[in-house]
């Protein structure tokens, strides 16, 4: 073609095909609440990452004198101090930092299990997908806290231990939900128009299921996040999750919560960063799912 | 005499077939036990040939394309034979399949709305026919597309390469699903219903187009309809099918003017002609089809014909030669119109 097309505003636009990535990304930066939720989450992301050099206390320095003490901008307690008389500012920071790691982390181990292992069942059908199923009824039938103890037991206090725990979890209803969007889709008629120009099983999952699973996933995705990072405060609660003096969100919150008729500055920041990030997540997910599918533009 | 195998009247010239089916068999097994879907089917394609092949929902039409081209579901067998290309292709390995189908064997789906993956680009899935098949390179694929679109008479093909199946018409998505199967030029072309789901306007279009195609690339067609008027435009030769069987064949002029079966009659009156007295009911064919999974014993027809005799009750009536190139499944000998 000797014309380059034009796009509404006159620029020319680049000949090159646009892949579903491609044109995602350019309807996901159209979305206000979603970019407003990535820019959120990463001014958290940073926050955590550069915590010991913006809190003015380390946050397992103990101070004698402020035990308790209210928000306080002129001595640098920009958030108070905890029953123990630490910085609060500083300990909700390090918590972000293990609250998020859980939290990404254990979605991605669950998101590429679980697709994968969902996608493969799903599309097989049959036999193996009867075996492979039954393996994950097997798997969802252990009790979760007995699994966690046992790998506490064996392998000591550690935080990868968490996202091992939490994973092996997670992904069973990843697994659950993939393998059921991938049966529906099988018979629908590109899938088998696909198998007609002759496209092996593995392309097929790989360019015709998984792509056309993505809105779905994406939406159970941005409530595991949430839902880890619960489940590793509760673990932290029950003394089965981070060892003090690190801390996580989960931990801050319960207790915060313990003191909060007399310092409820201990309960609302930390439950603050949380609720926020959970939102932010949940907009960048509802983003996500409206940018991955080519209907919405 | 009883036409089961190759009738050498039937050849055109001396070249072989493309494709072979003999004594083809597909059965499913269902919760309520074996249903056979086609039973016992044979016929043959020529080179650069286009065989139609009708009959109502449920007559196995279908069923017979999805054995050929192996795309059976998991409760579905077939036996018999199918040679394509002096190649028996019924019952070999899906890797070995998979070098056939798209590049030498291509198939045409029913409904361009979801024959299309709703989440690739046009572009994206002609290219992938390409660089999977042939392992073109995906700027060469990306060119030989806009061509093979331009060809199937695309405007604008450039850019309609970059854009998703929602955001074309009907007649533009079956447009593309035949440059679709054109892309590789394979030597026979199955189109299953290519023009149900389209507009009447729209059929003519399509239809001419597969001509046209034809005509450029000399490529075998497998035209699979329940509208009669789409045989007669575009077929060479006709199989009426029945309760998974061919009750008739023969050249589409023979089969249009001298039906000689009694359903084929039945399905040709049914049809309303231009020239028609509009006053009345149109004709229909009195009863239902059979249930493939209680087949009666004798001839599948045998409740709705208007012919009927004891005989036809008894035993399936053997497909016979009647004319050279014409055979039908019926005890009458002659059936006049």
């Amino acid at each position: 073609m000797s014309v380059t097309p034009l796009d509404a505003a006159g620029v020319a636009m680049p000949a090159q095909g646009t892949s579903l990535w491609t044109s995602a990304r350019r309807r996901l930066m159209r979305n206000r609440a979603a970019m407003g939720g990535l820019i959120v989450l990463i001014i958290i992301a940073a926050l955590a990452i550069l915590a010991p050099y913006i809190s003015a206390h380390a946050m397992d320095d103990i101070s004698w004198e402020d035990i308790g003490a209210p928000p306080d901008w002129a001595n640098g307690y920009y958030f108070g101090t905890d029953s123990n008389g630490r910085d609060l500012f500083a300990r909700t920071l390090y918590g972000a930092r293990v609250s998020l790691m859980v939290g990404v982390l254990a979605s991605i181990v669950s998101l590429v299990i679980g697709v994968t292992y969902g996608a493969v069942a799903g599309y097989l059908g049959g036999a193996v997908d009867n075996v492979m199923m039954r393996i994950v009824d097997i798997l969802y039938s252990l009790p979760f806290m007995f699994f966690v103890i046992l790998l506490t037991v064996f392998f000591g206090r550690n935080i990868f231990l968490i996202f091992v725990a939490i994973g092996a979890v997670e992904w069973l209803d990843m697994a659950r939900i993939v393998r059921g969007q991938t049966m529906a889709l099988k018979h629908r008629e590109f899938i088998e128009a696909a198998h007609a120009f002759g496209a092996s099983s593995p392309a097929i999952v790989r360019r015709h299921i998984i792509p056309n699973i993505l809105g779905p996933v994406m939406v159970f995705v941005t409530l595991t996040v949430p839902k880890v990072i619960l489940l590793e405060s509760f673990l932290s609660f029950l003394g089965l999750g981070v060892q003090e003096p690190m801390t996580s969100w989960g931990v801050l919150i319960s207790d915060g919560a313990r003191d909060m008729e007399t310092a409820p500055w201990s309960l609302l920041f930390p439950a603050t960063f949380l609720a926020v990030t959970l939102f932010s997540l949940n907009f960048l997910g509802d983003g996500l799912r409206d940018a991955l599918d080519p209907k919405d533009r | 005499m009883t036409v089961s195998q190759e009738q050498p009247g039937w050849k055109t010239g001396n070249q072989t077939p493309l494709l072979v089916v003999d004594q083809l068999v597909t059965r499913f097994a269902t919760p309520d036990g074996s249903v056979s879907a086609v039973n016992g089917v044979s016929f043959h394609v020529n080179k650069g040939e286009t065989i139609g092949i009708v009959g109502e929902s449920g007559s196995g039409k279908s069923q017979v394309l999805m054995s050929i081209m192996g795309l059976l579901p998991h409760n579905g067998t077939s036996t018999g034979s199918v040679k394509f290309d002096d190649r028996e292709i019924l019952g070999m390995s899906r890797e070995q399949l998979n070098k056939i189908r798209g590049t030498r064997m291509a198939m045409i789906f029913q409904d361009p709305m979801t024959a299309l993956n709703p989440y690739l680009t046009v572009g994206q899935q002609l290219t992938e026919v390409l660089t999977f098949h042939q392992g073109t390179n995906p700027a060469m694929a990306r060119e030989q597309a806009r061509e093979v679109l331009e060809q199937v008479h695309i405007p604008e093909p450039g850019k309609r390469l970059d854009m998703y199946p929602h955001e074309l018409s009907g007649g533009m998505r079956q447009r593309v699903m035949i440059a679709m199967g054109m892309l590789c030029r394979p030597d026979l072309l199955i189109a299953d219903e290519p023009t149900t789901a389209l507009d009447v306007t729209i059929q003519a279009e399509i239809l001419d187009l597969l001509a046209e195609q034809q005509a450029v690339t000399g490529t075998s067609i497998i035209l699979v309809t329940h509208d009669l008027g789409v045989v007669a435009g575009l077929c060479d030769r006709v199989m009426v099918m029945y309760g998974g069987r061919i009750v008739e064949q023969g050249p589409v002029r023979d089969i249009f003017y001298d039906p000689q079966h009694p359903y084929t009659r039945a399905l040709l009156l049914s049809m309303p002609r231009l020239d028609d007295d509009l006053s009345g009911d149109l004709p229909t064919i009195a009863g239902q089809p059979p249930n493939l999974a209680q087949m009666p014993p004798g001839c599948a027809f045998a409740p709705r014909c208007a012919f009927v005799s004891e005989q036809c009750r008894q035993a399936v009536p053997p497909l016979r030669e009647i004319a050279p190139g014409r055979a039908k499944a019926c005890t009458l000998d002659r059936l006049v119109a």
